[in-house]
């Protein structure tokens, strides 16, 4: 395993980006790093630039406005880059496959390595969810 | 001085939502805003209207997950009040519990938020880890931790067992002791009054002209609460305060949410003790042609449903005017001729809820905006008129 993959293990910091989604998981996203949950003492950050992030944490629907930016950012990611689907829209658009705004799911415009699915998702859901990120990643050393 | 621009956003650290925001600045004060939206737009209304009457309750309640109580509230009254009909008593009791407890719940996010924005992590923690008590009755009553799916027109989808109820009881008691904590250790903080006093005055005039509606009309004495000017569910059977105050600043908007808070609780626990027995559900058959409106006091302020029914069994028009549509045009008075450095929590004290606010989004390949306020007025017109040619009125 690269050096760069063992401390992105160690420590993975994440980046989340709402593609038009309805504030659920956002707002869950956000409670995992509070008391209750508190995902900091795994080494876990919510990191304000795209550039300093380990994770990608991508919510909503992934509607028309937004493609074009996750594209944008996707480019900007220093890679290794794991990206995780949070909520059933991000995994596959859930209730707005008929919209006309949600063109495509997220898997077809950037690679996905875990999906959570959910409505929101628990958070004892998404902490799940990222310890098989952390498995999958570390298993395949 | 010259003018400078800054852009915030749309995928900015301090904001959970996509939205842009152009401030204008002359040295340190900020003297315009502009705004850019559709970031987060999903063709809510469109999607409703391919959906049954039903069906539609659960993609209304996929507008915000914050509001998810008060959107399928304010549609499930608008089908309601396409024909007459009566909703039995202990499904009113039941909606105003959920709309009560989200009240709390939101309440208490923005003021966990609202201390983030202001670099005061301690109360975003506190406020954060109160809120999990909160969620953790709303899914002894509901199920579930956001997005409850209780409501159907016609009542309720779930009913309230009667030994949940003490249950909730106590533990809604037991956040009372912690929630007065926060608020005397908020109300009393000299640091606090110096960050949030004065800042972002909406005065009452504005508030009025602006239509400002919910805490950010309240808190600069507007007395504006659908739960007292036209009551719906169980809000008559018990007393409660409208909380007003009058100074309009971002302090008297905290206030203003951290006092009803305290009357969301005593309703809810009113509620509770008074269960009245009963059906929950009307069981509708069919939805006749006709046209009804449903607005509801959301956490933000008053969320307002249209929806027309040409006697099949899916909405004909759905349309949806969220609380944050009517207060974000606020900015341009309160965020004039403060600094940047308070900008953000003057942005943020309207509790902004912009995947609410974002019906329609028109824009070329190049992100131009293809239509302005009249060709949207002319287009809605022309639709009215095909509409009323289709179903033979007039």
């Amino acid at each position: 395993m690269s050096l760069k993959l063992k401390a992105l293990l160690k420590s993975p910091w994440v980046f989340h980006l709402s593609t038009g989604s309805c504030n659920n998981c956002d707002i869950e996203i956000l409670d995992c790093l509070t008391p209750r949950f508190d995902l900091e003492r795994f080494g876990m950050l919510l990191v304000g630039s795209i550039k300093h992030a380990d994770v990608l944490l991508v919510t909503g629907s992934c509607n028309r406005m937004s493609v074009e930016r996750l594209k944008e950012l996707y480019k900007q990611v220093p890679q290794p880059c794991l990206v995780v689907a949070v909520g059933t829209c991000a995994a596959s658009r859930g209730i707005f496959k008929d919209s006309y705004n949600c063109p495509v799911p997220l898997d077809k415009i950037i690679p996905v390595d875990v999906y959570i699915p959910g409505c929101p998702p628990k958070p004892e859901a998404m902490i799940a969810g990222v310890v098989k990120l952390i498995e999958k990643v570390g298993g395949a050393k | 001085m010259g003018k400078t621009i800054i852009p915030i956003g749309p995928y900015h650290p301090l904001q959970e939502e996509p939205e842009f925001f152009t401030l204008t600045v002359e040295g340190e004060t900020v003297i315009d805003i502009d705004m850019r939206m559709g970031y987060n737009h999903r063709g809510i209304e469109k999607l409703s209207e391919r959906k049954t009457f039903e069906n539609s309750t659960f993609v209304v309640e996929r507008i915000c997950g914050i509001c998810s109580t008060s959107h399928p509230y304010a549609y499930t009254r608008a089908v309601e009040d396409i024909f007459p009909m009566e909703v039995s008593m202990r499904s009113k009791y039941i909606r105003t519990i959920i709309a009560e407890g989200e009240r709390i719940h939101s309440h208490l996010l923005w003021l966990g938020l609202a201390g983030h924005f202001l670099g005061y992590n301690t109360v975003y923690m506190w406020a954060w880890k109160l809120r999990e008590e909160i969620l953790d009755v709303m899914e002894i009553l509901s199920g579930n931790r956001n997005a409850y799916a209780m409501f159907k027109p016609g009542g309720v989808r779930r009913d309230i067992k009667p030994e949940d109820v003490p249950l909730s009881v106590k533990k809604i008691d037991s956040i009372l002791p912690t929630l007065d904590m926060i608020k005397k250790a908020v109300l009393d903080d000299p640091v606090l009054h110096a960050r949030l006093k004065g800042v972002g005055v909406l005065s009452y005039q504005e508030a009025i002209d602006f239509s400002a509606l919910g805490p950010t009309s309240r808190a600069s004495g507007v007395a504006r609460d659908v739960r007292k000017d036209s009551p719906y569910g169980a809000y008559q059977e018990m007393e409660w305060d409208m909380i007003v105050t009058e100074n309009g600043d971002v302090f008297d908007k905290a206030v203003v949410r951290i006092l009803e808070m305290f009357e969301a609780a005593k309703i809810m626990k009113y509620c509770l003790n008074n269960l009245p027995d009963g059906e929950i559900d009307a069981k509708i058959k069919d939805v006749p042609p006709g046209e009804g409106i449903g607005h509801v006091e959301a956490p933000r302020g008053e969320t307002f449903h249209y929806v027309k029914s040409d006697g099949t069994n899916r909405p004909i028009r759905h349309k949806v005017r969220a609380p944050t549509f009517m207060n974000l045009p606020t900015y341009k008075a309160t965020v004039k001729g403060q600094t940047i450095s308070d900008a953000t929590i003057i942005l943020a004290a309207i509790d902004p809820c912009y995947c609410c606010t974002e019906r329609i989004a028109v824009k070329d390949a190049k992100g131009r905006m293809l239509y302005d306020g009249k060709d949207l007025v002319q287009l809605s017109r022309e639709k009215t008129a095909k509409m009323k040619r289709r179903m033979g009125v007039r």
